[in-house]
């Protein structure tokens, strides 16, 4: 602690902070524009200069870069001082110099940083009078837009970039007033956290491409807040409505998730919530070869629950990206014994075995904040970009850390970004990483190693060995590997905090089950490591606590004919197995009824649809992969806008149609009702009630708005429509309104943000008034309630070790790797993913592909048990030989392990890459 | 190539010049060849470096230099010991590098190319010594791109000084090991910021750094670094092998720093080139050694030091060339190299040009210099077109103050501000003259902003 005075006013501050970051935790206003919370200090804009004294008698004092000075005991400073406002005010005057003024015409303008703090600085004329320079813009790609002649150069752009985000793609050229952000030629941003660009620029020179093309100011789009359902880490993000479209998706500070950060899947694949072709009306038909014919509520309930009241037994397929609560209804509308989960057993078995040792193995679930406090990782069979990409952005701060701690040795603070860098310089913590092919985060690497699936769980077991010798041995182990598992077991146990972090990803049991080891090893040895078991999709984590019989029980139910109906939500099928195995199971079904908010395979095959609403129409619980349960909230009403459509939650056509089915009076239901009555049914979801605050929070006796106070036009909005304008649609699941009013203020601490805004602070950067310290903890606390708590169990090792990988003479295990873009099945739809995921391609190894005769792009015809694909090879050196990738989200099919047969294929892949 | 066509002549003869008095000099020759190997290891060469690496301590050779008060020739007028008694060595430190700032892009400096040019094995002898001082590992020249010669020069010199065992492993005998490695420039002002050298040495774009960390904690690639001047290293040898109390004697009554001092003329003289003479000798003194003004014109004003000097006035000729002394009148002492400007020249086109230069090197890292030196630019073309508006002049005095110390990240834009304020203060005229109109309409208080 350090007790500062500012402007005669004493403080008390953390000393080991900058003047600026004191001040700003204060809640005291200085502008800036180089300095960030997440990436320190540089020195660079001289915005935030004040005056400094050297004792309270002093009453010259000296200008100071509050940012670069240390906020040390004692100081005496002034942000008021005339002479550092006249220099902030000539600051701001330089800035703009060659900024184009313009705002109304830039997509930045009412959340600009620059904006806000020209206010703040008092700039209000302009006396230069010559000509600016002038730059050209590139095209970087479906999601970045990008205007350099806004630019202030504050360098935040490529610091983000390069440093805290890894990217080589970005950079700046020239030099004096002739500064250039961008690509040295044209095309995409690299980075899959390119989109962070457009919060951490402070004006318009990169903004949000995909919210272009119908623009609409934060003023006026309607906030909630929100999850993001395109992965399993449980980001907060707000998604902004204007219209009945989501028009963009912004960041939503979580001091222990997110924080500033997401990732591009997350930031752009939102597109799928828009889409024309989704279904806004019930669907029917009586036969499987109708025409299918639209259907008003009432009348598509009765006739689903006249099917489902005269069926013989009603199977329910719930889903991993629905929320608790969806799922909930439909296991209360089937009845437990007929509820699946609708997660294929494989994978369901991994969910479970993770959740089992996240909670046996000894180790702790880190969050995404803590997962930087760790200054060793091993990571067996993840490729986290492509499979939690947020995560390894955290791992990559994990490794960087270790300058700081250099720094810290020579008394150069951490938040000195640039003399950490200096000092740190390619030293890292050590970070390892055992996959089959090379990953992105590779640079920061102590160790990598391309293995198959087994040997990469042969490697973590033989660690678990090195650190503790009761953990089981690991037969026929090579040098090679004996030498990387000491190395990867010496760095672990002389690490303060090791981490493991492991999954799914492969669909490998045995990696998991080692993963497992090696924390149980670390546990044994009294280590204060963590482990980070990395799920699929936004809710696995929350079904692996429900539970509920795997997808393929469900099928085979309907196969033998035990049951004749099935309702299904929110589940593609076919993404799950392969299309034969669902159709036969559907044809045998007298009664398909399924909810979606996407035309999938499997909304085709119904006899009933129900237009179910996306995340950003619904409210509802998801348990993200560190074991946080999580509310998400409506953004808007569907049917404002478009009044035409029935879109519902699908735990409320769950609920009325449950009611239907057993005859009851269709009572009211409500969020929280459903909330607890899923806490109520199973012991492990007891804690969700307090995920989030109820629909009957209100601060001073008002509910929370979603819009913000500027927002224009609702009288107008529905003239097409009506004239008359209705009632603001009521929210009975919520404390938050659809209006302006209601509370939107950062002065009473709440935990469930819509949107940050406060007095004179537009941009993202009105976080620092939600938080109790700048980069810190939202003052209320962060959002969400952890369920995964370690507790004392057995460690009994796993001893399952599988044998070597040998490679056969033709025939290849099928190794399916996970992709950011394209491998998830809702984002998968939004065009800008389906622009930037790429053409798929089937991987193999150099040595392979020659013996194959098989060159760079040839098509590869890959067979198996479920059919043929033909996808062009790649052929990598260090690929393990005898075993080939596919990416994920093209077919469910081949599953990881299955063996399969290469050719090179005649003619050239079609665009489904089927043969 | 004959070294004729250039300024960087010395003007004195080799009968004027001694080991006792001329440290830097006394070993030229008079045809301004390069003196090689054989005949400076003849002229006692590489003799201080044999003595201090087989009898003396890293910190006696510190000690030494900070009693001497050997003040850096670059500009700053740093004491040398000092910085080298701040450098980080022992225990865990890393041993890091020594830097030699060959840059020499100063206007009006052609010093260091003399010394480059015709004695590059004085500027080893001085790198060995500041490397044993330092616990230096590896040395780099940093060397000005354009300076062709200069880099035939020292990398002859490096490749011979190698081969006889003066680079490289156990120099002398001493078990003492360095190497130093030539590295051109790209051709930057900037680059001359030791931190901004720093970071174009590592291969990224010269922006400087910020201190602290000083260098000599955190330099190059992470390690302690020490950068001094060429003429700094230049004066190590002497200061070894004579002792501090001679060097300080050099400059007798003249002035309280040490030493002789590398001194020019350009500008509108009879005779342009270079004098080793003590510090602290006046500016009349050169100018007579420079034969005067060209066409007897009368002398109008003088930079002492370069172009980020403060213009003096031909009041100031009698004030001690020293950096005390300098500084006091307002002005930097900066590389000692005399810019004079006769009646006829016009301060405010020459303010111009030398603030359309610094504009051009910013680096671009900072605010004030890389948009408030283009705005200056921009004014003063203005007034020099005779287009100036009413508030003009008193908006570049506005921008020089806010260009100055502490406000910026560097010290290239208060070196850019200090001609322009010097100018202003005492050639206020010349700018007033180029103000023809009032501002225009677009001026007027616009809408009074609220509180929001």
């Amino acid at each position: 602690m350090a007790t500062i005075h500012v402007d005669g006013q004493r403080y008390d501050v953390d000393g080991a902070d900058n003047l600026l970051d004191a001040c700003l935790s204060l809640g005291l206003d200085v502008p800036y524009f180089c300095w960030h919370p997440a990436m320190g200090s540089v020195g660079a804009c001289r915005q935030c200069a004040v005056k400094q004294f050297k004792d309270e008698d002093d009453t010259r004092g000296k200008l100071v870069m509050s940012c670069m000075t240390p906020a040390s005991d004692g100081s005496w400073i002034s942000i008021d001082d005339d002479e550092a406002r006249e220099f902030r005010a000539s600051v701001v005057e330089w800035l703009m110099i060659n900024h184009p003024h313009d705002c109304p015409v830039c997509e930045e303008g009412g959340h600009c940083h620059l904006q806000d703090m020209t206010v703040m600085t008092g700039h209000d004329r302009r006396r230069y009078r010559f000509r600016k320079r002038t730059h050209r813009n590139q095209y970087l790609g479906p999601f970045i837009a990008h205007e350099m002649n806004r630019c202030i150069t504050c360098y935040r752009c490529v610091r983000f970039y390069r440093d805290y985000a890894g990217g080589t793609d970005l950079g700046a050229f020239g030099a004096n007033d002739n500064i250039y952000f961008g690509r040295h030629q044209e095309g995409v941003l690299e980075s899959p956290f390119a989109g962070n660009l457009t919060e951490v620029c402070p004006t318009g020179v990169f903004t949000d491409q995909t919210h272009s093309e119908r623009y609409t100011r934060k003023w006026d789009l309607q906030f909630a807040p929100s999850l993001c359902h395109q992965c399993a880490v449980g980001c907060n993000i707000s998604p902004g409505e204007r219209y009945g479209d989501i028009r963009r998706i912004e960041n939503r500070y979580h001091g222990e998730v997110n924080r500033y950060f997401l990732c591009d899947r997350g930031r752009f694949g939102y597109g799928y919530v828009n889409r024309d072709d989704r279904p806004r009306l019930p669907e029917w038909r009586s036969d499987r070869g109708d025409e299918r014919v639209t259907l008003e509520v009432d009348a598509a309930l009765d006739r689903g629950a006249d099917r489902l009241r005269s069926a013989r037994r009603v199977i329910g397929i719930g889903s991993p990206r629905a929320s608790l609560e969806s799922n909930h209804q439909l296991r209360a509308l089937v009845g437990e014994g007929n509820f699946s989960t609708g997660i294929a057993a494989a994978e369901q078995r991994l969910l479970a075995r993770m959740q089992t040792l996240n909670r046996e193995c000894g180790l702790p679930t880190p969050t995404l904040r803590d997962v930087e406090h760790h200054d060793a990782v091993l990571i067996l069979g993840e490729d986290l970009i492509a499979s939690a990409a947020r995560v390894a952005l955290s791992v990559r701060q994990a490794a960087q850390a270790r300058r700081e701690a250099l720094a810290a040795e020579r008394g150069i603070p951490a938040w000195n970004d640039a003399a950490v860098r200096t000092l740190g310089q390619d030293r890292y913590h050590p970070v390892f990483i055992a996959y089959p092919a090379a990953t992105e985060l590779d640079d920061i690497t102590a160790g990598g190693w391309t293995l198959a699936p087994d040997d990469i769980a042969r490697l973590g077991f033989a660690v678990a060995h090195e650190i503790d010798a009761a953990a089981p041995a690991v037969d026929h182990l090579d040098a090679a590997t004996r030498e990387a598992a000491r190395e990867i077991a010496a760095s672990l146990l002389a690490a303060e905090r090791p981490l493991v972090i492991s999954g799914g990803s492969l669909g490998s049991e045995a990696i998991v089950e080692a993963a497992g080891n090696v924390a149980r090893a670390l546990a044994r040895r009294a280590c204060r490591g963590s482990l980070m078991l990395v799920r699929r999709e936004a809710n696995s984590t929350g079904l692996a606590l429900m539970g509920g019989a795997p997808l393929e029980w469900a099928l085979d139910e309907l196969e033998s004919r035990r049951a004749d109906a099935v309702v299904i939500l929110e589940n593609d099928l076919h993404q799950r197995l392969p299309s034969a195995r669902i159709e036969t199971a559907l044809d045998a079904a007298e009664t398909v009824v399924v909810l979606d908010h996407q035309r999938t395979a499997t909304w085709e095959r119904a006899h009933l649809g129900l237009p179910a609403a996306a995340f950003t129409e619904a409210d509802g619980t998801l348990v993200s992969l560190e074991g946080r349960a999580q509310r998400f909230f409506q953004v808007f009403d569907p049917a404002y806008m478009r009044p035409e459509t029935r879109i519902r939650e699908s735990w409320r056509w769950l609920h009325v149609l449950r009611a239907d089915v057993l005859r009851h009076d269709v009572g009211d239901i409500a969020l929280d009702a459903v909330t607890r009555d899923c806490a109520r049914h199973y012991p492990d979801l007891a804690a969700i009630i307090d995920a989030a605050p109820g629909a009957d929070y209100r601060v001073r006796g008002l509910k929370l708005a979603r819009e913000p106070q500027r927002y224009s036009g609702r009288t107008a909005m529905r003239a097409h429509i009506n004239v008359s304008e209705p009632r603001a649609p009521q929210d009975p699941d919520s404390a938050f309104t659809f209006s302006m009013e209601g509370y939107n203020g950062f002065d009473r601490p709440r935990e469930e943000v819509a949107f940050a805004w406060a007095p004179g602070w537009n941009s993202p950067q009105a976080w620092n008034k939600f938080t109790d310290e700048v980069g810190g903890h939202l003052r209320a606390g962060d959002p969400g309630v952890r369920l995964l708590a370690p507790r004392p169990g057995g460690y009994r090792y796993a001893d399952a070790i599988p044998a070597v990988h040998r490679p056969a003479e033709d025939e290849w295990k099928v190794v399916v790797l996970p992709r950011l873009f394209g491998g998830d099945e809702t984002s998968a739809r939004a065009a800008p993913i389906q622009t930037r995921a790429g053409a798929p391609v089937v991987r193999l190894a150099a040595d392979d592909a020659a013996r194959l005769g098989v060159r760079d792009g040839q098509p590869l015809r890959v067979a198996g048990e479920h059919g043929a694909l033909v996808l062009p090879a790649r052929c990598e050196a260090s690929w393990p030989a005898g075993t080939i990738g596919v990416p994920a989200g093209i077919e469910p099919w081949p599953a990881g392990g299955e063996a399969v047969t290469l050719a090179v294929a005649a003619t050239q892949a079609n665009e489904e890459g089927r043969a | 190539m004959s070294v004729t066509r250039y300024h960087s002549q010395l003007r004195q003869s080799a009968a004027e010049r001694r080991a006792e008095t001329h440290p830097l000099t006394w070993r030229l020759r008079d045809d301004g060849a390069r003196i090689g190997l054989d005949e400076y290891v003849g002229k006692d060469g590489y003799a201080a470096v044999r003595e201090v690496l087989n009898r003396q301590s890293p910190d006696d050779v510190v000690a030494t230099m900070k009693e001497a008060n050997v003040r850096g020739r670059g500009g700053a007028g740093f004491s040398a010991g000092m910085k080298w008694s701040l450098t980080m060595k022992g225990g865990s430190i890393p041993r890091g590098y020594l830097v030699c700032n060959a840059d020499e892009m100063e206007p009006g400096t052609f010093k260091d190319r003399l010394l480059l040019e015709q004695q590059p094995h004085l500027l080893i002898e001085g790198m060995i010594l500041g490397a044993y001082a330092n616990h230096s590992r590896y040395g780099y020249i940093f060397l000005r791109g354009e300076y062709v010669e200069a880099a035939r020069a020292v990398q002859q010199a490096l490749d011979e000084a190698r081969e006889a065992g003066w680079l490289g492993d156990d120099i002398a005998g001493s078990g003492f090991d360095f190497d130093i490695a030539l590295h051109t420039g790209a051709g930057r002002y900037i680059c001359g910021e030791e931190t901004a050298l720093i970071s174009s040495l590592e291969g990224k774009r010269a922006n400087p750094r910020a201190k602290p960390p000083f260098p000599g904690q955190s330099g190059a690639w992470g390690k302690p670094t020490v950068v001094n001047n060429v003429e700094t290293f230049c004066n190590a040898p002497a200061v070894m092998a004579h002792g501090a109390k001679w060097y300080q004697d050099l400059s007798g009554e003249l002035s309280n720093d040490g030493g002789t001092k590398l001194f020019g003329v350009s500008g509108k003289v009879e005779r342009t080139g270079l004098w080793e003479l003590p510090i602290g000798t006046p500016g009349r003194e050169l100018l007579e050694r420079a034969g005067g003004l060209r066409d007897g014109k009368a002398l109008k004003t003088w930079l002492p030091g370069g172009g980020s000097t403060g213009f003096l006035l031909p009041e100031h000729l009698d004030s001690a060339l020293d950096f005390d002394t300098i500084g006091k009148l307002g002005s930097r002492l900066g590389t000692g190299l005399l810019t004079v400007v006769n009646e006829d020249q016009s301060v405010l086109s020459l303010v111009r040009n030398l603030e359309q230069f610094f504009a051009r090197e910013s680096c671009g890292w900072c605010t004030p210099c890389r948009d408030g030196l283009p705005w200056t630019v921009k004014l003063l073309q203005a007034l020099e077109r005779g287009e100036g508006e009413r508030g003009d002049v008193e908006l570049l005095d506005k921008l020089a103050d806010d260009l100055g110390p502490g406000k910026t990240f560097c010290a290239h834009a208060p070196g850019a501000a200090m001609p322009l304020a010097s100018a202003l203060q005492y050639f206020r005229d010349e700018f007033e003259r180029g103000v023809t109109h009032p501002p225009r309409t677009a001026h007027a208080d616009p809408i009074p902003v609220g509180q929001i």
